[in-house]
């Protein structure tokens, strides 16, 4: 099968820069894809390589088999979602859903009837006669979804779509793209810096750092076991512990990652003084000092948590340590 | 108790200044009431004031025998802009003002798209030095000039002899109506002096209008499938209309109410401007005048109103 999108060492220069570095990559068909990274990481890059906005310095890209290298933007079968949505301030929100299919030359009653039934689908029937100003940023985002699906592309592309969203909307979008996703069984590249969101809603996952692709894998992979150090400190709340301190807990001298809900309060095992605690509501978290070590601890609610400067165990199965490639 | 403790969580004031100041905190409007109050004079009494007394003025008429003005209300006067010689002039100026302000707009858009959209830093201060410089010179000195660019002996054919096109400079020249003699007596030469003049005027608004216009609309729109002249038709042309029309309106009334350019250079056929000046001087119909006054303001009501129902506004 051909796969929707696949870079082979594709680079993006921008002068000195190196946005993007000899990056591989493969996109399967009807896959929520996440990529992953801090800012100026090239993950927004390697979106607008897709997109066609940006050409590659050298490499080659394939979008459904069909070489991208040169074809324009307008004539890719390709949607992107903006971060800050780019809805036609001078149109209506009808006139915006139905523009794809404007600029195509579809009739004018086939169009709006499409738009509507796009914008049924991101739930925001009968808005159509509105502006895009009298919307809030939930709606808007939606009304920019809306517009890219009504084109029926073969990818979206979504650049922190939820970026502007609060907590709670955010969660709300979360879910529905996610269905709407296994609804339409699309193919959707994801862009985010919200490890949390990558996390929960891609079938796979791509960690950037620094113009290259650290880690690609299943969001369980990438959570437990991260690859590098830069992996685990991005991806996780997870403890990062170096090559001495490993040691002296009685692991081996390797950079290692062990998970906060991996460590439990015991009669015995390492002492460790508490020097904080916050209510997360599932859980408590808590820092303690083990040594020179910090490490954090996630106690599930229903079991007491400690107070603050009190002396515990912590015990763990030498299982749950991962070890990182890296210099020891 | 220290000094620094006593002070209070809600000090009051007792200077003259400060007690100013909360009396505008206190009642804003009477800031805004005060702000606004000299140039509501200005205009109100002034600016609007004259243009009445013009009004008024339009609507009287001269009598032909004494040549003295009949303080009667009467149409008598705007009938008189209907005769043949008066409704050329009119018609002829509209022509040239539309003319102009197309060309203006066609050359001005390319030079404010560029400067909005790719100019940055030290090439944006060019661009607003290179739009504004000619403004900083006295116009009749800009106007002169061009009569001798444009002249028979002047830069122009002598740079047209130079690269052997002579014959392409009098083909134009041959041209009906917009031909002549040479291009300093020609309505060519006045056509390219108006748009050289006004140019600014339309740059500045456009490439405002253009700054407003988010990079990802455009790129939003090819995205969608829209190929460069789509985006251009339906989202950068409607999005700039505003600073096109605003610009539109500087080329066009300033157009339609100069006076000195097309007495310097031009075919010795009168402009609106010009008939104001002569009518007011030395044929002393003060009515007359005034009527053809109107004509501008009526002709940029329509347009506005125009330019309105199609919607120019719609993005503002």
């Amino acid at each position: 099968m051909t796969s929707a999108v696949s870079f082979s060492k594709v680079s993006r220069h921008f002068g000195a820069v190196r946005a993007v570095d000899a990056v591989d990559l493969v996109i399967e068909p009807g896959e929520f894809f996440a990529m992953l990274g801090p800012s100026g990481s090239g993950k927004t890059t390697c979106l607008r390589l897709i997109a066609g906005f940006e050409q590659p310095t050298s490499g080659h890209i394939e979008i459904f088999g069909e070489t991208a290298e040169g074809v324009p933007p307008y004539r890719r079968n390709v949607n992107t979602v903006f971060q800050d949505y780019a809805l036609f301030p001078h149109m209506n929100i009808l006139d915006n859903v139905a523009y794809g299919l404007m600029v195509k030359g579809v009739g004018k009653a086939e169009r709006h009837r499409l738009a509507e039934e796009a914008l049924a689908l991101v739930k925001l029937p009968s808005y159509g006669a509105r502006k895009p100003g009298q919307l809030s940023g939930g709606q808007r985002q939606r009304v920019a979804l809306a517009r890219s699906l009504v084109n029926k592309p073969k990818v979206l592309l979504l650049d922190e779509p939820l970026g502007a969203l609060d907590l709670k909307l955010r969660e709300q979008m979360q879910e529905e793209l996610k269905s709407l996703q296994r609804k339409l069984g699309i193919t959707f590249i994801f862009v985010t810096h919200d490890q949390g969101e990558a996390l929960s809603m891609a079938d796979r996952v791509a960690v950037f750092s620094e113009g290259r692709i650290v880690q690609a894998g299943s969001p369980r992979e990438i959570y437990n076991r991260p690859r590098t150090r830069f992996v685990a400190d991005f991806v996780g709340s997870s403890n990062v512990i170096a090559p001495e301190a490993m040691a002296k807990l009685g692991g081996e001298r390797k950079w290692a990652s062990l998970r906060p809900e991996a460590i439990v309060l015991a009669r015995e095992g390492i002492a460790a003084s508490v020097k904080a605690t916050s209510f997360l509501g599932s859980a408590t978290r808590v820092s303690v000092q083990a040594g020179e070590t910090a490490l954090s601890v996630m106690v599930p609610a229903g079991q007491p948590a400690p107070e603050v400067g009190a002396t515990v165990r912590l015990s763990w199965k030498p299982s749950d340590v991962h070890y990182m490639e890296g210099e020891a | 108790m220290s000094e620094v403790a006593a002070a209070s969580i809600l000090p009051k004031t007792d200077g003259l200044l400060g007690r100013i100041s909360d009396l505008f905190w206190r009642r804003p409007g009477f800031l805004l009431f005060l702000m606004l109050l000299p140039p509501l004079l200005w205009l109100g009494i002034i600016y609007v004031g004259s243009l009445i007394a013009l009004l008024l003025q339009s609507f009287f008429a001269i009598d032909d025998f004494s040549g003295l003005v009949v303080y009667e209300i009467t149409l008598d006067t705007y009938k008189q802009l209907l005769i043949p010689a008066n409704f050329d002039i009119i018609l002829r100026t509209i022509l040239m003002a539309a003319t102009v302000t197309v060309a203006s707009a066609a050359l001005g858009f390319p030079i404010a798209y560029y400067a909005a959209r790719y100019a940055t830093g030290k090439w944006k201060a060019v661009f607003y030095l290179g739009v504004m410089l000619p403004l900083w010179s006295s116009y009749l000195v800009k106007v002169y000039a061009w009569k001798l660019i444009l002249a028979k002996e002047g830069i122009l054919t002598w740079i047209f002899e130079k690269l052997h096109l002579s014959w392409l400079l009098d083909a134009v020249l041959a041209l009906p109506v917009i031909g002549g003699n040479s291009l300093s007596i020609s309505y060519i030469g006045t056509f390219l002096v108006f748009v050289y003049i006004w140019l600014p005027y339309m740059i500045l608004p456009t490439q405002a209008a253009l700054e407003r216009v988010s990079g990802n609309l455009i790129e939003a729109s090819s995205d969608l499938g829209a190929t460069p002249g789509q985006t251009f038709r339906t989202v950068l042309l409607p999005l700039a209309l505003p600073g096109l029309i605003a610009g539109s309106i500087f080329t066009f009334s300033l157009t339609l109410g100069d006076y000195i350019i097309p007495q310097i250079i031009g075919s010795s056929r009168l402009f609106i401007g010009q008939a104001v000046y002569t009518q007011q001087g030395t044929a002393g119909n003060v009515p007359l005048a005034a009527a053809f006054s109107v004509v501008p303001i009526v002709i940029m009501g329509v347009y506005l109103w125009a330019a309105k129902r199609m919607g120019a506004f719609n993005a503002l």
